[in-house]
C-alpha cells in the first residue's frame, strides 16, 4: 500500500458545549479518494475543514505526509497553532475547493488562480501565468480568463475554484460539497473535472451528497452519523453491505 | 464681480493653509481609523476597549470643545511637564494642534467606517485566503485592503467631506486659514458678506474636485462588482 497521506486520530471538535465531532480516526493513503457522507450537522464538513485547521479541533492528532501539526493550549483553553508558519506551509499544499467557491471576487479568473502560486508558493510570475492558463484550459475555462467571478454561472465559478487548487501543485485536494449550491444542470460540469481528478491518481476527500460519484470514483466511503464514524469501507462493503440503521435511512432520504 | 480690495492673494494663501490641514488631518485620521478598526476586530479585549473609548469619547464631545481643549490643555499640560525636566517653554503652533485635533477627532470617525467595510468581506473570501496559506499580513494586503476600499469609499468620502469643512475650526485657535484671513479682510474692508462668501465658494470648489475625484475611485474599485 502507498504511504499515508493524511492521518487523523481520535479527533474531537466542540463548540461551547456541543461537541460536533466526537472521536474520529482516518487515514488518506497517497492516490486515493475517500468520500465522506453524513446528513447536515453529522459533522462531516467540520472534519474537512480541521485538517487544514480552518478549524481548531479540541482533541486529537492531524498529520499530513508525515508531518504532525502542532497545537498547544491557548489562553482562553481553546488549542491554537504552535506554528502558524508550519501551518502556512501545510495549507499551501493543501488545497481546498469550498461549497460557495469563494472566489476572490476583485480579481478575474486568472488572477484568482496565480495568486497563491505567486504571493504564497513564490513562483515567478510569468511561470504561474503559463500554469494557471494551462489548468484553466482543463477546467474549460480558459475563453474566461478575464471575467470576474460576479459575471460567471455557479459552475464556472466551481470550475475556476479547482483550477486555482490546481495551481498550487497539491499533495492533497479538499472537497466541501463541492457541487451542493449549484443548480442542479450545473452539477455535471464540475463532477466531470473532479472526476478526472481521481482518475490521475490525486489524493482527494471529498464531503459530498453526489451518491453516485461515491460509489463510482472513490476508493473508500466513510459514513459520518452524528460526529462518530458510522461505517467504512470501500463503496462495495458501505453501499451494499453495510448494515447500519443510520445510513440505510440516509440512503432512502437522499435517494432522489 | 467682487471688488475684493487686493486681499485675494491672502485669502488664497489661507486656502492652501486649508488644504495643508485637510490632507495632513487625514493621513493622521486614516492611520487612526485603521488602528482602531483592528483593534476594534482583533479579538483582543483590551484593544477592543481602548478603540470603543477612543471612539465613544470622540463621538459624544463637539469638535470646537475638543480643539479648544487640546490647544489650551496640550500648552498646558506640556509645559507642566516641561518645568518638572527643565524645558524651556514650548508653544504648541496652532497649526500642529488644529491638524492633531481634527486627525484625532476623523480617526474615530474612520475607525467606525473601515470596521463596517472590513466587516462586509465575505467570511468565505477570507477563508479561501488562509487556506492556500496566506499570512496575516500577505491576506491584509491582497484580500482585506482592495475589497475593504470599495466598501469604506463611501463613508470616507463623507468623512473627508465633513473633515474639509471641520477645518474652519482652526480660526478660533488662531491659525491663518482662509476663514481667518477673510474675517481679516471683511473686517478692515468692512465687507464680510463678500469675503466669507468667496470663502464659501472656494470650500465648495475643494468639495466639488473631491466628490469627482471620489466617483472615479468608486468606479476603479468597484471593478468585478456586478452594478445593480
Amino acid at each position: 500500500m502507498s504511504k499515508p497521506a493524511v492521518v487523523v486520530e481520535g479527533l474531537h471538535k466542540q463548540y461551547g458545549s456541543i461537541e460536533v465531532i466526537k472521536g474520529v480516526s482516518l487515514t488518506a493513503h497517497e492516490h486515493e479518494v475517500i468520500s465522506i457522507l453524513g446528513s447536515s450537522g453529522s459533522g462531516k464538513s467540520t472534519l474537512l475543514r480541521c485538517i487544514n485547521l480552518l478549524e481548531i479541533p479540541t482533541r486529537g492528532e492531524i498529520t499530513i505526509h508525515n508531518e504532525l501539526i502542532r497545537l498547544k493550549a491557548g489562553r482562553s483553553g481553546l488549542r491554537v497553532p504552535s506554528d502558524r508558519k508550519q501551518v502556512e506551509r501545510i495549507r499551501s499544499r493543501v488545497a481546498m475547493v469550498f461549497q460557495q467557491f469563494n472566489l476572490w471576487s476583485h480579481m478575474t479568473v486568472l488572477q484568482n488562480v496565480i495568486e497563491a502560486p505567486i504571493h504564497v508558493l513564490k513562483v515567478p510570475k510569468r511561470q504561474a501565468i503559463e500554469e494557471g492558463e494551462a489548468f484553466l484550459e482543463r477546467v474549460g475555462m480558459y475563453d474566461r480568463r478575464d471575467y470576474y467571478p460576479a459575471h460567471l454561472s455557479g459552475g464556472e465559478q466551481q470550475r475556476t475554484a479547482i483550477a486555482r487548487a490546481l495551481a498550487i501543485n497539491p499533495s492533497v485536494m479538499l472537497f466541501d460539497e463541492p457541487t451542493s449550491a449549484l443548480d442542479p444542470e450545473l452539477v455535471g460540469e464540475v463532477l466531470k473535472v473532479i472526476r478526472s481528478l481521481a482518475e490521475e491518481g490525486r489524493t482527494m476527500l471529498v464531503v459530498t451528497h453526489e451518491m453516485d460519484f461515491a460509489r463510482d470514483v472513490s476508493h473508500k466511503v466513510l459514513f459520518l452519523h452524528q460526529g462518530k464514524i458510522e461505517s467504512e469501507g470501500t463503496p462495495q462493503a458501505v453501499f451494499e453491505e453495510s448494515t447500519s440503521a443510520p445510513f440505510q435511512q440516509f440512503l432512502a432520504r437522499g435517494a432522489t | 464681480m467682487f471688488d475684493l480690495k487686493g486681499y485675494l492673494p491672502m485669502i488664497l494663501d489661507g486656502m492652501v493653509i486649508t488644504i495643508e490641514v485637510a490632507l495632513l488631518s487625514l493621513t493622521i485620521a486614516v492611520i487612526l481609523g485603521i488602528a482602531g478598526a483592528s483593534a476594534k476586530l482583533s479579538g483582543s479585549r483590551i484593544a477592543y476597549s481602548i478603540s470603543t473609548l477612543y471612539t465613544t469619547l470622540i463621538r459624544g464631545i463637539p469638535d470646537l470643545v475638543l480643539m479648544t481643549l487640546i490647544f489650551f490643555g496640550g500648552q498646558i499640560l506640556i509645559n507642566n511637564l516641561g518645568d518638572q525636566f527643565g524645558w524651556d517653554y514650548i508653544d504648541i503652533s496652532p497649526f500642529i494642534a488644529g491638524t492633531a485635533t481634527i486627525g484625532f477627532i476623523f480617526g474615530a470617525y474612520m475607525t467606525e467606517t473601515f470596521r463596517g467595510a472590513i466587516l462586509a468581506i465575505d467570511r468565505g473570501q477570507i477563508e479561501a485566503a488562509q487556506a492556500f496559506g496566506m499570512s496575516r499580513l500577505l491576506l491584509f494586503v491582497r484580500i482585506t485592503l482592495p475589497q475593504m476600499v470599495r466598501h469604506a469609499l463611501p463613508g470616507f468620502g463623507n468623512n473627508w467631506m465633513v473633515l474639509a469643512k471641520t477645518t474652519a475650526l482652526v480660526s478660533v485657535i488662531g491659525l491663518h486659514d482662509m476663514v481667518y484671513n477673510a474675517n481679516l479682510a471683511g473686517g478692515s474692508t468692512r465687507q464680510p458678506f463678500t469675503f466669507y462668501l468667496v470663502v464659501a465658494l472656494l470650500y465648495l470648489a475643494i468639495t466639488g474636485i473631491s466628490d469627482l475625484l471620489l466617483h472615479w475611485a468608486n468606479r476603479r474599485f468597484s471593478i468585478g462588482i456586478r452594478q445593480v
